[in-house]
């Protein structure tokens, strides 16, 4: 009875079938992420804050002046926009649009079982689809810090830029400033892919983590922990003043943020990958 | 409800069979919140063709989901050969599943989808790409292979998912009513594949709500009925017992007279009534796979063209009560 099994390709052995298998998660997913109607408002709302920041340098005289007199200035200015526009809204909904989709989507489309019925652990399938969300929203979101900056800069001219990145501290503050975009990306990432999976209807949650991710400045130290925007702020280059209601805690030195998000979301993974085992595939009324 | 009939199906030739060789339900229940699926199940299926027949909403399809881990059961265990579908790793490697879904990942022409799934699987390029024609040419599917599974007609989707279920070489094929919405050329085809899957040594379970089509093919047949396993057996009782029961099917086509007069040289076609509208016929027959073949050909030497075809009665229960009877006696 084993003449079929014989012929069987043989798969290897456990960590080089993993990676292989989840190049083959990555080839699909990569595709889907970028390519499909889906797609479309990831890509709209990457775009705002570079055409905010391109209007401005185009138009705004002051901004220009500003940019070209007093730079230290123009980056608190810049700080405020990337933490309230980029990171809380653009980095925020873009990621719980992808994360969310990436088993919500092929619910809808009533596609899942194809993966359930290979042969692959479920664990490896929440890696695979959990990178590729990470490629997606990493590529898309770096683009968009990138492009914020390019035209933050631009009315300063190339010279003085040069100066700025190569001589001055602007090399460390844009690094800073993407690695913290992909910070965000690894967390809400996470955190959304767990929300898709663990509610019927996510937008309810979704709103209800961007509220307390807003409110996270008026908390008390503990609670400000529990929350992704106080690693991420803890980190960001130029400072950004939370106003004058602001709770001040302790501020968390830069290796413990960046450990404490990545144990956040490893922990978070561990979840999505219990959740994913007991999971079954019901895709409504047939 | 009567009390549950668990029956292990067991012929002198299948008591040998080792466990590990075998596909086994354990006392399985599963319920739908309050809605039952299926109840208190014990089954062991040895290899060959094995039929589930049972009427729609009779739990066919919960067992198949049972058997491949799409859910989970409420109660009890389920074993395909010795392996669990909850290490999908291992297990996928000896069962393939075509599924009831009629839907596929946006996008892909018939080799994407295959080929894939194979690379999720972990198989290499070279050796995906050679999996997945083979699989193509085993289906007869090469021709439209590269086009998009979109244009596909009914019939070619069923027949991608069927490569793509047994592309990675399973021994255990589960086959969820696949011969539903086939047309009769396709469904002969089909037919004809599962026998020549069989004879290459898998192990198929394939259901379907019409006895009739499938007993042909089958080893043996389970019939569920409300979430109970009511009868199970060897298949050539059930297939004495269908001669005297035929199959009525509904034909809508041109030339009736012509089908009719051809159809009668055939020894298995009982009965034909053609419509007062001349655009039809009901035909009664003993054996629905070579009337299905019969049409193929009828379609193809006539040029008819069919507009539906249906089986009219689709009552089982003459079947069940000889079944269950003949069990009872035999005991
Ligand atoms: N996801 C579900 N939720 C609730 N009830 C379900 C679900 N799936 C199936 N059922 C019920 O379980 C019973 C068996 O269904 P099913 O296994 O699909 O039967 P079949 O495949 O024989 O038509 C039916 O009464 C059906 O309504
Ligand atoms: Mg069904």
């Amino acid at each position: 009875m084993n003449a079929s099994l014989a012929e069987t390709p043989s798969l290897g052995s456990s960590w080089p079938l993993w990676r292989r298998q989840i190049v083959g998660i990555l080839r699909l997913e990569i595709k889907k992420n970028f390519l499909s109607k889906r797609a479309l408002p990831m890509y709209l709302l990457a775009a705002i804050p570079v055409v905010i920041l391109m209007m401005l340098a185009v138009f705004d005289r002051g901004m220009q002046r500003g940019v070209r007199t007093n730079l230290s200035q123009a980056f608190i200015v810049f700080s405020n926009l990337h933490e309230g526009l980029i990171l809380r809204t653009v980095i925020f909904f873009g990621c719980a649009w992808i994360f969310m989709n990436l088993f919500r989507g092929e619910v809808v489309d009533k596609s899942l079982h194809y993966y359930f019925l290979s042969a692959v652990k479920r664990e490896v399938l929440v890696v695979g689809k959990y990178l590729s969300g990470l490629i997606a929203s990493c590529t898309l979101f770096l683009l968009t810090t990138i492009g914020a900056l390019f035209f933050l800069l631009l009315p300063r001219g190339l010279q003085a830029n040069l100066d700025y990145i190569f001589d001055g501290p602007g090399w460390a503050q844009i690094v800073d400033y993407l690695g913290i975009t992909i910070l965000a990306c690894i967390g809400y990432g996470a955190l959304f892919m767990v929300i898709g999976l663990f509610f019927r209807n996510p937008i309810i949650p979704a709103l209800l983590v961007y509220g307390w991710e807003w409110l996270n400045f008026l908390l008390p130290p503990m609670l400000k922990k529990i929350s992704i925007i106080h690693y991420l702020h803890s980190l960001v280059p130029v400072p950004v003043n939370e106003g004058p209601l602001a709770i001040i805690g302790e501020p968390t030195p830069s290796w413990i943020a960046i450990s404490g998000m990545l144990a956040v979301t490893a922990i978070v993974l561990g979840l999505a990958s219990v959740k994913i085992r007991r999971m079954e595939i019901q895709y409504g009324s047939e | 409800m009567e009390a549950a009939i668990n029956i292990p199906i067991n012929s002198t030739a299948q008591a040998s069979v080792a466990t590990e060789q075998m596909i086994i339900f354990e006392d399985v229940s599963k319920f739908y919140g309050e809605i039952l699926g299926v109840n208190r199940v014990n089954l062991s299926i040895a290899p060959g063709i094995t039929s589930l027949v049972g009427p729609n909403g009779s739990g066919k399809t919960t067992l198949m989901n049972l058997m491949t881990g799409l859910i989970q059961p409420t109660r009890g265990r389920v074993k395909v050969l010795d392996f669990s579908p909850s290490d999908p790793e291992v297990y996928f490697r000896h069962v393939g599943y075509c599924s009831q879904f009629d839907s596929f990942p946006a996008g892909h022409t018939g080799y994407e989808f295959i080929y894939s799934y194979l690379r999720v699987q972990g198989y290499g390029k070279k050796v995906a790409d050679q999996m997945t024609w083979q699989a193509l040419e085993r289906v007869g599917l090469t021709e439209p292979a590269k086009r998009k599974v979109a244009g596909y007609s009914k019939g070619m989707r069923q027949r991608v998912r069927l490569a793509q279920s047994i592309a990675h070489h399973p021994t255990v094929i589960v086959l969820d009513e696949p011969l539903n919405g086939l047309d009769p050329m396709a469904r002969a085809d089909a037919i004809r594949l599962f026998r020549e899957l069989a004879n290459s040594g898998l192990h198929l379970i394939i259901s379907s709500h019409i006895l009739h089509e499938v007993n042909a093919m089958s080893d043996r047949v389970i019939f569920i009925e409300s979430g109970y396993v009511k009868a199970a057996g060897d298949v050539e009782g059930v297939r004495n017992e269908l001669e005297e029961h035929p199959l009525q099917i509904l034909v809508r086509c041109d030339q009736p007279s012509t089908l009719a007069a051809r159809l009668f040289q055939e020894s298995h076609i009982v009965e034909v009534r053609i419509h007062d509208d001349r655009m039809g016929m009901f035909v009664k027959t003993r054996n629905t796979d070579m009337f299905y073949e019969l049409l193929h050909h009828a379609v193809l030497e006539y040029n008819l063209n069919i507009e539906t075809v249906a089986t009219v009665d689709n009552d089982l229960n003459a079947v069940y009560h000889y079944l269950i009877g003949a069990r009872q006696e035999g005991e």
